[in-house]
């Protein structure tokens, strides 16, 4: 378990990370949210004994980063933001120097590097200096040297960063697989991604947790959750036979396309069915019409925006 | 295998995996026979020792040392390794004393590649090689001095560059701080305690009566003092600059 407690972090007048609270559990992915700027890079430094915190303490399993810094490192597996490694080595070598730095010998070297190399498809460039690689190979050298001693908790700093779409999915798969026992904390700002592998998400603006949850939490809050998407052939007033409705707030047109209309749940509960009668009944000129579920997207920017507004 | 003689393995194969290692020693091999047998005027000289030998490294060092040690820091800083490398499970300690003995032991095997100039003092005359190994000894200590201060100063930027000018300033200044032409200057106006302390800071004092064969056990602890010093202000500047 991860425990942070009033974390802050001052760079000279500057306060990059504000009183953040919160813990993490076993079996948990957890997805790190915010601007550029934000501070999610910082707070990973933090967790990972880079920086060390102004105030407030973070625990690993019981061992506290400033306190106890060796004990707390080895249960981590961590992919700094870029993927750093040291370009002049092979990827073998490379993984050979991680592995005797966690403290493996002999035999168990050999497997354990066989094993990452094996995990994370690098078998074909294990002979390649690490400065030849592509920017993909390069992230998965970072990523295999991570989970070289399968950490307890690990931490990738933007992990699918710079990949193509079947990189990105390979990622995500193999975070996944990893994730069962283990903390796995990403950050990350593309938000699929945070409903493609995250159990739970916090968002932080401005050095402070602005909402935490599960995705499908989060994608609650959006004014989209539970709205009804129609297109139309042709021209009609919706919102004339949608009105006295209690459950229906607002009919928005799509600012791409002004044949797509939202219908908005003003309620928050499912208005489907009852649209679908109306328009049945009322001939509606429709082409397509779905339910649209709450957008991830949509609750970011408001977040965001308003911890930016209030300042 | 301790961390720091990991760390200290991989640093040395790195040197030695890019064509560094290699200018680097033949370089220094090259300079010091040409400052040797022409300036140093070895065999004009008619003495078997290798004076002229020593007496020109307190300056080829001061720009080959900090050739070596400007990446030392600066390179992890900029392309980000320092963030994988202090995230791992290591002292910062084993991290510095790895990298430092690692580019120390470049150092210490290009001149150890100097032999044949011992050997050929061997084969024209007849020296005195006790003095000759501690002067080796001292030299490498002197070497070890200028890097600590590279190490040091490595850490301070990202850029090796600057890096390297600084390390060459500063190393200058405790070259000149021995320089009997500088302490000069200073007598009469100066308090003699003050004009010694100045005088035994500075490398050559400590390095010429080595090299001369005067052992004192205080020339080495000397160097290994300072050395030390450097490391430790090293430390100190990795932590603060961490950050940015």
């Amino acid at each position: 378990m991860i425990e942070i407690n009033n974390l802050t972090k001052n760079f000279d007048q500057f306060t990059a990370i504000d009183d953040l609270t919160f813990t993490v559990k076993e079996g948990e992915v957890l997805g790190f949210l915010g601007p550029n700027g934000a501070g999610k890079s910082t707070t990973m430094k933090l967790i990972t004994g880079f920086l060390s915190a102004s105030h407030g303490s973070i625990s690993i399993d019981g061992f506290e980063i400033s306190k106890n810094p060796i004990e707390a490192k080895s249960l981590m597996g961590y992919l700094p933001e870029g993927a750093p490694s040291y370009g002049d080595m092979t990827t073998l070598e490379f993984l050979n120097f991680v592995a005797q730095i966690r403290g493996y010998t002999g035999e168990e070297i050999t497997r354990r590097v066989q094993r990452v190399l094996d995990e994370v498809e690098l078998n074909s460039v294990s002979q390649q200096t690490i400065e030849t690689l592509s920017k993909g190979f390069k992230r998965r050298v970072g990523l295999a040297q991570a989970i070289m001693h399968d950490p307890k908790v690990l931490i990738l700093d933007e992990p699918t960063d710079g990949l193509d779409p079947n990189q990105k999915h390979h990622v995500r798969e193999l975070i996944k697989n990893l994730a069962r026992d283990k903390i796995v904390i990403i950050s990350t700002h593309i938000l699929e991604e945070v409903t493609a592998v995250c159990s739970r998400a916090i968002i932080i603006a401005q050095g402070r947790i602005v909402a935490d949850g599960t995705p499908a939490e989060l994608e609650a809050r959006s004014k989209y959750h539970q709205a009804v998407s129609v297109r139309l052939s042709e021209k009609y007033d919706l919102a004339a036979d949608l009105t006295g409705l209690a459950e229906v707030g607002d009919v928005e047109m799509d600012s791409e396309d002004n044949m797509v209309f939202r219908i908005l749940a003003s309620g928050g509960n499912s208005i489907f069915s009852q649209v679908s009668e109306i328009a049945q009944a009322k001939h509606w000129p429709i082409i397509e019409f779905h339910a649209s579920r709450g957008q991830l997207e949509d609750v970011f920017r408001t977040v965001t925006q308003q911890t930016q507004g209030a300042q | 295998m301790g961390n720091l003689l990991i760390i200290f393995k991989r640093e040395l194969l790195s040197y030695f995996a890019t064509p560094l290692a290699y200018i680097f020693i033949v370089i220094f091999l090259v300079v010091n026979g040409f400052l040797t047998f022409d300036f140093g005027g070895f065999y004009a000289r008619g003495q078997a020792d290798l004076s002229p030998f020593f007496a020109f490294h307190p300056f080829l060092y001061l720009f080959m040392v900090p050739a070596i040690a400007m990446t030392m820091w600066a390179d992890e800083r900029k392309t980000g390794t320092i963030e994988l490398l202090l995230t791992l499970p290591i002292n910062l300690r084993d991290a510095i004393l790895g990298k430092y003995l690692a580019a120390w032991a470049l150092i210490g095997i290009a001149l150890s590649l100097t032999f044949p100039i011992w050997l050929t003092a061997n084969y024209l005359g007849d020296p005195d090689n006790g003095v000759i190994f501690a002067a080796y000894v001292g030299s490498w200590f002197m070497a070890g001095a200028y890097l600590a201060i590279g190490a040091c100063l490595s850490a301070c930027t990202k850029n090796p560059v600057i890096a390297f000018i600084l390390t060459v300033t500063i190393c200058v200044i405790f070259v000149l701080l021995g320089y009997p032409f500088l302490l000069g200057m200073l007598i009469g106006w100066v308090p003699q305690i003050i004009i010694d302390a100045i005088s035994s800071m500075g490398f050559l004092t400590h390095f010429d009566s080595i090299s001369k064969g005067v052992f004192d056990i205080r020339d080495f602890l000397f160097f290994g003092v300072f050395i030390a010093a450097w490391l430790f202000a090293s430390a100190v500047v990795i932590e603060l600059k961490k950050a940015s």
